[in-house]
């Protein structure tokens, strides 16, 4: 195993631990996100994004790693985003947590495993018509939202862990 | 209830160490790979797919270009998500949390306890879920967690996308039984 090998594989095993630690590898945590009910999946979510931004725009500004952004493909993120969201309230796990749930002995996750695995030959070969019609519409690069709205990233990350902060604070006085 | 175990803190504690994770693996990627490389998932059943189908229909993957594109073979992420299968396995076994599980209690309270109903939903699930996460171009993973870690403006679009329409979703395939 060559080191690219070793550093996905011990960055993933953390991963799958933490997952499997912050509870939210279950169907029941899934779905409680999104019947509203129980917002572990954001608590976990948002603590990792709140505390990752903060490290990242350091590296980043101090010339130690890059960004690697998605591109603002209004078609592909529009369109994907609304049938990925049918999917996961269909399936109760998104790609990431299929895999932890299995692991965790919840085994009707190979269904999911195994649909996501057609949806991904099924779209191999759609892929060229995606690209002249969906993917072909709006496309603005890969862009960051600080570059787009003409602000300090730390404008950003200061607010989003404001935000973030006050839902917190709602989820554990209402209990969800 | 082992929910009742689980101090209240422990999602936001365990977020932020992966959080902690996160920094980490983009610093280690770029030193040790010469590139910044940021937690994913979906792109792996691209490449899982691609392997069967290669031992099928050889010729056939090596002329699609989606496959050209994401290049069938194990990279880091195919790895990654190996790691994570182990992880969850050690975590769950140590807390005692492990279970075989045939259906999820809260689908056997509203839809019954059939492994086929409950496997035909997760499959076509499944099928959405992948073509819509290529389409975006990430899930809730790459999108989600990297992209808003990298203030990505894509990230901030579809993740509201992703959780509305799951929202919706769920709402209608609840609907009936709506007491918590």
């Amino acid at each position: 195993m060559s080191t690219e090998h070793w550093l996905g594989l011990i960055t993933g095993v953390l991963f799958g631990l933490l997952l499997q630690q912050g509870r939210i590898l279950r169907y029941e945590k899934q779905l409680g996100a999104m019947l509203l009910r129980d917002m572990t999946i954001f608590k976990f979510m948002l603590s990792a994004v709140v505390v990752g931004m903060i490290g990242i725009t350091l590296l980043v500004q101090t010339g130690q790693i890059s960004y690697s952004h998605k591109a603002l493909n209004l078609g592909g993120l529009l369109v994907g985003g609304v049938i990925f969201g049918v999917g996961w309230a269909m399936t109760g796990f998104c790609p990431g947590t299929s895999v932890g749930a299995l692991a965790e002995g919840r085994w009707h996750a190979v269904f999911a495993i195994l649909g996501m695995m057609i949806g991904a030959a099924l779209f191999a070969e759609i892929y060229p018509t995606l690209q002249s019609t969906v993917l072909a519409w709006k496309d603005f690069g890969k862009v960051g939202l600080p570059e787009l709205l003409g602000i300090s990233p730390w404008v950003v990350v200061v607010v989003f862990a404001g935000v973030s902060a006050g839902a917190f604070y709602l989820f554990e006085k209402l209990g969800l | 209830m082992e929910a009742k175990n689980v101090p209240w803190w422990r999602p936001y504690a365990a977020g932020a160490l992966l959080g902690l994770v996160a920094i980490a693996s983009a610093w280690a990627t770029t030193r040790w790979m010469g590139k910044t490389t940021y937690l994913g998932a979906s792109t792996t059943f691209v490449r899982a797919v691609g392997f069967v189908e290669q031992a099928v229909a050889p010729d056939h993957v090596a002329q699609n270009a989606y496959f050209a594109k994401e290049k069938v073979r194990i990279e880091w992420q195919f790895m990654l998500i190996g790691g994570v299968f182990i992880g969850a396995w050690i975590g769950a076994v140590l807390d005692g949390s492990f279970r075989w599980e045939a259906v999820p209690p809260v689908w056997r309270e509203r839809f019954g306890p059939s492994v086929g109903k409950r496997a035909i939903a997760a499959i076509l699930g499944g099928v959405l879920m992948m073509i819509g996460a290529r389409l975006a171009d990430g899930c809730t993973s790459g999108n989600g967690l990297s992209g808003l870690m990298q203030l990505s403006a894509s990230g901030f679009l579809v993740l509201p996308v992703f959780f509305g329409v799951g929202v919706l979703t769920a709402m209608l395939l609840y609907r009936r039984r709506t007491s918590a």
